[in-house]
């Protein structure tokens, strides 16, 4: 099926969207496991599901739900404990340009 | 092309934040303006293995919200991560819902200039908030209070044509969402926030233009700045044989002006997909009938019924449904005395006027609305003259007195006592007998100046009506007997 392969340039914009870096040898290894993954998959699609409910979760669950009771659990110094570095009791991190141009 | 051959469709996206003390999926506080930080726990911060918990209040209210705006309130419905990485979320997944939000349809009826018209809904679904930057001189620094607090994204139909209908659909929709008090509507503290979607095409055509979402719109005059501001520049470009680019535009309050926010297309692709920690949202059919059956009347049909059933003007009728706490007043007057457009008159020329921010309640008036009541009452049955009405009114602002109180201990009442007024008279007209003689000579109109001497005489109490009778009685029958 090399018509359905995935590109080097797709993995390479997905490990973008991920924040991946990765290697010349990763990427050419992934697009290799992805294909395998991505031609199961078309297997699948082969099958008449049409009469069947799609399935969304794995395990059939309903959502448990709570009260709207507050509870705080944590305090700001715990808070900004893990934080690499932090300012006026804020996480403070490199510049977000917004707006640019 | 002049600027009548096009035409502008506008989309917009409303970010509503739900009224609940905690936060979508987990029971941290949900408050605006707490010290930074100050309200983040493990679920907010991200933490790996925190697990989220939804709050059954927002689910409710996204609920109210989808019934009063007509929507089909779908019983199953799920939610999906959208991922994209900005330090305000930690997770780096925002928790939405995408293929199958709670609500679907619906629409807005809304008032522009007097015409009643409509902007059809796509969808409304729950989601959460996220953190909020806030940019320092060498960095960005992040306050993580607002991540997780729960939104309704209310999706309305490209239905929109000018900044006008905008805004009033905007207006109506906040005004909604408050009667259904799940969202406080605050703009500038950005619980009830809007993104525009602005082309523009030439006029009869069908297909849309090319079109920009404008963000960071925090006033309704600021939508109708933004707005009217990106529609004259697309059909600038567009009349100059330009393009226009698909993008993010920012509003610039300073200049009036939109700006095209760093293209980021790439960061568009969300790669939705159904949270795995978050199993489907199962609404019992019970919960929703009750839902249903508890909703408030909303101002479009208060409008209605106020012209229908109290005889209002239009005008009246949208006036005193801007805010549901005036129209509460005003009912609960019109409960207490019979007489729907004399109590609305009051309502809207003078206990307005006593009200800075009417939304926020008129708990802040001495008086209530039984006061009021009375006191329109006590005009109806002429025991208060209009001006002196107004008087009492006044004492009623500062003290919150009942205006039968104040008429009695202020000696306002009008003046009935017929032996009284006929002396009053007998020495007004034995004063002034040459203005008697010309009323008698035919020179009606001096009438006036006869009241106005017994209004004079009696600093303004004089029952004008009885006053006028008695008057006409002295000067006609001394006329016979002379």
């Amino acid at each position: 099926m090399t018509d359905t392969r995935i590109t080097r340039d797709e993995v390479a914009r997905v490990a973008r969207l991920a924040r991946l870096a990765l290697s010349d040898d990763e990427l050419n290894a992934l697009r290799d496991d992805l294909d395998a993954i991505l031609g199961y998959v078309a297997k699948l699609s082969e099958l008449d599901v049409s009469e069947v409910e799609p399935t969304t979760h794995a395990i059939p669950l309903e959502m448990p739900t709570r009260r709207d009771e507050v509870v705080q659990t944590l305090s700001r110094d715990e808070v900004l404990s893990n934080a690499p570095s932090a300012e006026d009791g804020m996480f403070k991190v490199p510049t977000i340009l917004e707006g640019g141009n | 092309m002049s600027s009548s051959e096009w035409e502008a469709v506008i989309g917009l996206e409303v970010h509503a934040q739900l009224k609940t003390s905690s936060k979508l999926f987990s029971r941290e506080s949900a408050q605006y303006g707490a010290e930074p930080n100050t309200q983040v726990n493990e679920v907010c911060a991200g933490m790996p293995g925190a697990l989220p918990v939804i709050n059954e209040r927002a689910v409710e209210y996204a609920m109210v919200a989808g019934y009063a705006l007509g929507c089909e309130v779908h019983l199953w419905s799920q939610f999906a991560r959208k991922n994209y990485f900005y330090p305000d979320l930690p997770k780096g997944y925002q928790i939405s819902q995408f293929k199958h939000p709670i609500c679907t349809g619906g629409g807005v009826d809304y008032l522009l200039d007097g015409e009643l018209k409509r902007c059809n809904l796509t969808r409304i679904h729950l989601e959460e908030d996220a953190g909020k930057n806030i940019h320092a001189p060498n960095g960005s620094l992040v306050d993580l209070n607002r991540a997780g607090v729960p939104l309704i994204e209310i999706v309305g139909e490209p239905e929109l044509r000018s900044a006008d209908e905008a805004t009033a659909y905007l207006k109506e929709l906040r005004n909604i969402l408050r009667y259904l008090d799940v969202c406080d509507g605050n703009l500038e503290e950005g619980s009830f926030r809007c993104d525009a979607n602005v082309s523009v095409r030439p006029r009869g055509q069908e297909a849309f233009g090319t079109r920009a979402e404008l963000k960071n719109i925090n006033s309704f005059r600021f939508i109708q700045r933004a707005i009217d501001y990106e529609i004259a520049r697309q059909i600038d470009l567009l009349e100059n044989g330009e393009q226009v680019v698909q993008e993010t535009r920012l509003f610039n309050h300073d200049t009036g002006r939109t700006t095209s926010m760093r293209s980021k297309e790439e960061a568009h692709d969300y790669r939705y997909f159904p949270d795995p920690d978050l199993p489907p949202l199962v609404i019992a059919p019970e919960w929703s009938e009750r839902v249903k059956a508890a909703l408030p009347e909303l101002p479009g049909q208060k409008r209605e019924r106020y012209q229908r059933d109290l005889g209002l003007p239009a005008y009246d009728a949208d006036v005193l449904t801007q805010a549901r706490p005036v129209a509460e007043f005003f009912e609960a007057a019109v409960a207490a005395h019979d007489n729907p457009k004399g109590i609305a008159n009051w309502v809207m020329n003078e206990v307005l006027r006593e009200v800075d921010n009417p939304e926020e309640g008129l708990d802040a008036l001495a008086f209530g609305p039984a006061q009021l009541a009375e006191l329109v009452q006590m005009v109806d049955d002429k025991e208060l003259t209009g001006k002196i009405a107004k008087a009492v009114f006044a004492k009623m602002v500062e003290s919150g007195q009942a205006p039968t109180e104040i008429a009695d201990a202020e000696g306002l009442r009008p003046i009935r006592d017929e032996g009284r007024l006929r002396a009053l008279i007998a020495d007004i007209l034995a004063n002034n007998p040459a203005q008697v003689e010309q009323f008698r000579g035919g020179k009606t109109k001096l009438m006036g100046f006869f009241i106005g001497q017994l209004m004079q005489q009696t600093r303004g109490k004089a029952d004008p009506g009885l006053g006028r009778k008695l008057l006409m009685e002295e000067l006609n029958s001394d006329n016979e007997d002379g």
